[in-house]
């Protein structure tokens, strides 16, 4: 079983290079890669494949990348199946590009026993083409008061422990949490955010959330919340990911982090490096994101920071929501977009407007988590998983959100214009979509 | 005339002109409210329905009596006793409403932007009654109307808005227009309850009471909530009189013909005194409600119009 995928724009994060050029693959692995290769098929002689034996994939000078390895997906499983299920999810995954999914344990119940985790695995395994990786809550029922079986749900596959949105107010339990965890060398994720000060926020304020009457928290809640996990890391020296950071102000924060050694990485959602506060004119609940969607000013700081890499990580957040929840005034209405599919065309939009260059997203979006979780996958290098996208990145087209895979719809995006789409997604070699 | 408004959500849509045609209106019918036979029909044959999300007195009966005036059929619904605690969402009871062919709806509502929401899925014309924090349209337009009849124009004045900026629609939608008309205003208060980022829409911000009032043409007070007085924002009732109630001695730093306004209802003895509050050389606080009912008149009249010009034209 080989493909060669010939003709192809490689993107290689690692090398940081987007070059054209082919790769073989063989048993579900990366088995050579040849840049500006003349003569692909001399890859095949050189591994004694016979060209009858390989698939060749013409790539018409698109982009082959490593397929993104997305951290902080909602899957409603169980409890909200009607949102979104674990069929759905992987529709689209597979059509945006994403080859695993790192799914949330925000659900109702929360996946806090091993118990739980083993139903979802099992409903992952059984419908999901993507590869998926789930993670545990922090805390039973996310509660912040008793750590869940950090131990045990390791054992049953979890790779890493979160309460999500919910901040623990309790700094005691929290500094014990981060202490076991260490012990048993387990990830913890958690979302920097002061808890009181941000409560019952639903804009950043500012003078847009001045002037639409919104309940707002200032961006500084951010910093104070990323200030305390990091005074936590220094005590306990736990492994650490902040789910995201959106402001400017708590950038320095995270750096001095860095510089002093401790073992701190930063995501961020791609909503907030594409779209401001701005947006939300018209009370369009459909940009109501947890946290708020920032200023300019912060959008900017933020992708600056992804470019830098002081911001190791890209997610989507992909949080679905039915219409109910949606359809309400701004203040009531629940949090979160659906972004699987939407990923890497908003993702584009910061290669198109100069900002960030192909590799570098390709860093923040599959190398970086992949490493992050310990995985052998984001890489486009011999021996690694061929989870791959091979996209257009100058297509243009309007999205209509009726067309998204997601059983939720709730785009930010609808009627956007937006420029490059994926043509193909392969997990393990083997094809898992094809734009029709 | 021109106002090509399908609905009044707020004044920020709103252009000057569009402002003045109706003050000017609204001017007609404060005359036709005080001749002893106060009817005209021009409302006829239409539905009004006031839905109210949040308790009301005065706005709703100053509505309710606008429409009666002007012939309308009018109705109105307490709707935070009925449906709402049923579960049933906005959306669902704007349909359903929407189905009983109203042509007028008034609606007050807690949250911002929720009355945006409702007009966007029924097909009559929307008035904004108030919703949270963001707008109350129909209040900025009578504190106009009262100002340009007390003042004898809307223009170059030096406007003081004193209290709980923070938490007022009035104060925003005052904010709005007499920005638009190209006032000079001043927004005074604590700062727990004035944030900076009202700056920025071009008042000067005071947190000293005597300072913000000084030479000021109006002092338009506002209303603090009972539950913002707990210590929570503001240390106390009578602390708060003392710095910034308004009292004959701080008005003292205003022009001696400054006209002083309050929404209502007042709280005497918290943000006014009452004496003050009852002084008919400086207040103009009942003159308010007067205008008020004139004001709603003229804006229901004129939504009206395109109303009936909007289903013509799709009729013909």
């Amino acid at each position: 079983m080989s493909t060669l995928f010939t003709n192809a724009r490689l993107i290689d994060p690692e090398a940081g290079t987007d070059a054209p050029g082919a790769v073989l693959v063989q048993n579900g692995r990366i088995a050579a890669i040849e840049t500006n290769a003349a003569d692909p098929a001399r890859l095949l002689r050189a591994h004694k494949v016979k060209p009858e034996d390989a698939t060749e994939v013409d790539c018409g000078g698109k982009c082959l990348a490593p397929g993104i390895v997305d951290i902080g997906v909602k899957v409603c499983e169980p409890g909200e199946r009607h949102k979104e299920s674990y069929k759905s999810a992987g529709l689209a995954a597979a059509a945006g590009g994403v080859t695993t999914i790192v799914t949330r344990p925000d659900t109702t119940p929360a996946i806090d026993s091993p118990e739980t985790l083993e139903f979802v695995t099992r409903r992952a395994q059984a419908d999901t083409p993507v590869n998926v990786l789930p993670m545990a809550a922090l805390t039973k029922g996310r509660e912040g008061r008793e750590m869940t079986e950090i131990g045990f749900l390791m054992d049953a596959g979890a790779v890493a422990f979160s309460d999500c949105d919910h901040v623990a107010g309790n700094t005691k339990v929290f500094q014990r949490a981060l202490t076991y965890a260490r012990s048993c060398g387990a990830l913890v994720i958690a979302h920097p955010q002061e808890p009181v000060l941000s409560a019952g926020a639903a804009a950043t304020s500012g003078k847009f959330a001045a002037l639409y009457g919104l309940p707002a928290v200032s961006p500084m809640a951010e910093r104070m919340g990323l200030d305390r996990d990091i005074a936590l890391l220094e005590m306990t020296g736990a492994r650490y990911h902040a789910d995201q950071i959106t402001t400017a102000r708590a950038l320095p924060a995270l750096e001095r982090a860095k510089t002093n050694g401790l073992d701190i990485t930063a995501g961020t959602s791609i909503h907030h490096l594409t779209l401001n506060e701005l947006d939300v004119a018209g009370y369009r609940s459909f940009f109501k994101v947890k946290p708020p969607l920032r200023s300019e000013d912060d959008r900017l700081a933020v992708v600056e920071a992804v470019r830098t890499g002081l911001i190791d990580i890209i997610s989507s957040m992909h949080t679905p929501q039915d219409e109910e929840s949606k359809r309400l005034p701004f203040e009531e209405a629940a949090a979160g977009a659906v972004a699987l599919e939407t990923l890497l065309p908003a993702a584009l939009r910061l290669y198109h407007a100069e900002l960030l260059d192909l590799p570098t997203l390709f860093r923040a979006m599959s190398l970086n988590p992949a490493k992050r979780l310990g995985l052998d996958s984001g890489r486009l290098a011999e021996g690694a998983p061929a989870d791959l996208v091979l996209f257009d990145p100058d297509v243009p087209f309007v999205l209509d959100r009726f067309k998204l895979r997601s059983k939720s719809q709730n785009t930010p995006f609808d009627t956007q214009r937006m420029q490059g789409r994926v043509e193909a997604t392969y997990v393990a070699g083997e094809p898992v979509y094809r734009r029709d | 005339m021109s106002f090509e408004h399908r609905h009044l959500l707020g004044i920020e849509p709103l252009k000057p002109h569009e402002i003045a045609a109706i003050l000017d209106l609204a001017d007609e019918y404060v005359a036709l409210n005080r001749r002893p036979e106060k009817h005209s029909d021009v409302l006829a044959g239409l539905t009004q329905i006031n839905m109210f999300f949040e308790n009301s007195t005065r706005t709703q009966a100053s509505f309710e009596l606008a429409g009666k005036r002007l012939g309308a059929d009018v109705m109105n619904m307490a709707m935070q006793a009925s449906s709402i605690k049923k579960g049933e969402t906005l959306i669902d009871t704007a349909m359903t409403l929407n189905a009983m062919h109203p042509d007028l709806l008034v609606v007050r509502h807690p949250h911002s932007g929720a009355v945006d929401l409702l007009a966007q899925k029924v097909n009559c014309a929307v008035l904004n009654a108030g919703d949270g924090k963001h707008e109350h349209p129909t209040q900025a337009l009578l504190d106009a109307l009262t100002i340009r009849r007390s003042k004898g124009r809307l223009h170059r004045l030096n406007i003081a808005i004193c209290g709980d900026i923070a938490h007022s629609r009035v104060a925003r939608s005052n904010l709005i227009l007499l920005g638009k008309m190209e006032n000079r205003i001043r927004l005074i208060g604590p700062p727990t309850l004035v944030p900076g980022q009202f700056a920025e829409f071009g008042a000067e911000i005071y947190d000293d009471m005597r300072e913000g009032l000084k030479d000021v043409d109006v002092v338009m007070m506002l209303r603090l909530q009972k539950e913002r007085m707990d210590g929570g924002f503001i240390p106390s009732e009578r602390e708060y009189y003392h710095r910034y109630g308004l009292d004959a001695d701080k008005l003292a730093q205003a022009k001696p013909d400054a006209i002083v306004m309050h929404p209502g209802p007042m709280n005497r003895g918290v943000e006014i005194d009452g004496t003050l509050a009852d002084d008919i050389n400086r207040s103009v606080i009942q003159e308010q409600v007067e205008m008020g009912v004139a004001v709603r008149m003229a804006a229901m009249d004129l939504l009206a119009r395109n109303l009936r010009a909007e289903r013509q034209a799709k009729a013909g």
